[in-house]
């Protein structure tokens, strides 16, 4: 399993692996979004934290279908498969993978991008907890999503229509979480709301993703 | 709905079966099934699942990683490290750096197969193991089936259209045990 982990991060961050993509997203969505809702700090102050749990959201879901199309492409899925380790160790470690190369990276970088979108000052460290507890969820999900629709040329859109409906409760969890750090209310509920779905995510979808992987690939 | 019925077969250890039958006939169901990757409709296969492997006309050779990293990778998955040998095995010596990517589709299969010797299973299944390999590169290969793998008490149950070169192997023409078409009346059952 850490044999898959380590080659899949070796694989992102190789020319064409796709690492920088969701990054690269996040920033662009961050840098004009104060070109279009206007300069006004009072706005985006108000729907900074919301922006960056969007934004991170929808990079993270631009990278889910290379996660496992290109290995059904070249074969390795199959071989993987039939290797010695148990499809549910995989999903999980396409998620880790996944999650090291688009949520942890999104993690980091929202902070810092909330300075161009006048984050309160209360707000950087809420929106950078929120993100670290709710981005794995987005991966796992993610994952168990690409797992579904493996084997399907194109199948992005479909993908993309499956996951959106399932990211809501960690979306609306995260962003309230966010937005009531940053109005300097109490979050513990929603924290801890966002924290039980991904717990739950982590436990349950590696053997849902198994589940599908194993009738796709038949 | 059934692809073949009624094939039985029995290998010795260090012997090869090679499966043989015109394209569709079911080679690769079978090989399939037997790997575990399906289910059978009726009927056993026996023999030590632990040291079964499959290899697939594709050889999921990874091109943004160099031919070395990726028998790494797959050494690692089983637990081995990668011999020294394979290099000489399979000529890979003067490509092991380069990217596979890089490689041309024959050299790449060549590498597909070295990932067989970095496994080090028993049982093997391979699915049509030498498409786009030149004649020196079979003759690679059929010496490391050979000389590696049967000779150390190894099976392999092989489908191809061409002549490998191994004495040591039976032949099954899977032809006489294409299913019969019943359609989708359920008196199937019967016959399997």
């Amino acid at each position: 399993m850490i044999a898959l982990l380590l080659r899949d991060l070796r694989l992102a961050t190789r020319a064409g692996g796709g690492f920088g993509l969701g990054l690269v997203f996040f920033l662009i969505v961050v840098v004009l979004v104060p070109f279009g809702v206007g300069p006004e700090t009072a706005i985006l102050s108000k729907i900074a934290s919301g922006i960056l749990w969007v934004a991170a959201l929808l990079a993270a879901l631009l990278s889910l279908d290379r996660i496992f199309a290109l290995d059904f492409e070249d074969g390795a899925l199959t071989l993987i498969a039939t290797a010695p380790i148990p499809l549910e160790a995989m999903g999980l470690a396409k998620a880790t993978a996944h999650w090291l190369t688009t949520g942890l990276p999104l993690t980091i970088a929202a902070p810092i991008l909330g300075v161009l979108l006048q984050l309160p000052n209360s707000g950087y460290s809420i929106v950078a907890l929120t993100l670290l507890l709710g981005t794995p969820a987005l991966s796992m999900i993610g994952t168990f999503g690409a797992a579904l629709t493996v084997g399907i040329r194109r199948g992005g859109l479909l993908l993309s229509l499956l996951v959106l409906p399932l990211y809501i409760p960690t979306l609306i969890f995260g962003a309230e979480a966010a937005r009531r750090g940053t109005a300097g209310l109490d979050a513990t509920t929603p924290l801890l709301m966002l924290a039980g779905i991904t717990a739950g995510c982590i436990a349950l979808l590696p053997f849902a993703t198994a589940a599908v992987l194993r009738i796709n690939l038949r | 709905m059934p692809v073949l019925s009624n094939v039985s077969f029995d290998v010795e250890a260090g012997l090869a079966l090679i499966l043989r039958g015109p394209n569709g006939i079911g080679k690769t169901t079978l090989l399939r099934t037997l790997a575990g990757l399906q289910e059978p409709v009726a009927g056993t296969c026996d023999f030590p699942a632990d040291q079964a492997a499959y290899a697939s006309h594709a050889d999921g050779i990874k091109t943004a990683l160099t031919v070395r990293e990726n028998l790494a990778f797959w050494a690692d998955v089983y637990g081995n490290t990668v011999p020294d040998a394979i290099w000489d095995w399979f000529d890979l010596a003067d490509l092991r750096d380069r990217f596979a990517g890089t490689l041309s589709a024959g050299q790449k299969r060549r590498v597909g197969l070295a990932r067989l010797g970095v496994i080090n299973r028993k049982v093997l299944f391979l699915d049509e193991p030498t498409v786009s390999l030149d004649g020196f590169s079979v003759k690679l290969f059929s010496n490391f089936i050979r000389d590696q793998h049967l000779a150390n008490g190894g099976i392999a149950v092989i489908a191809t259209h061409i002549d490998l070169g191994l004495d040591e192997a039976t032949t099954l023409d899977l032809t006489p045990f294409a299913a019969a078409d019943f359609g989708p009346s359920d008196s199937d059952e019967a016959f399997l």
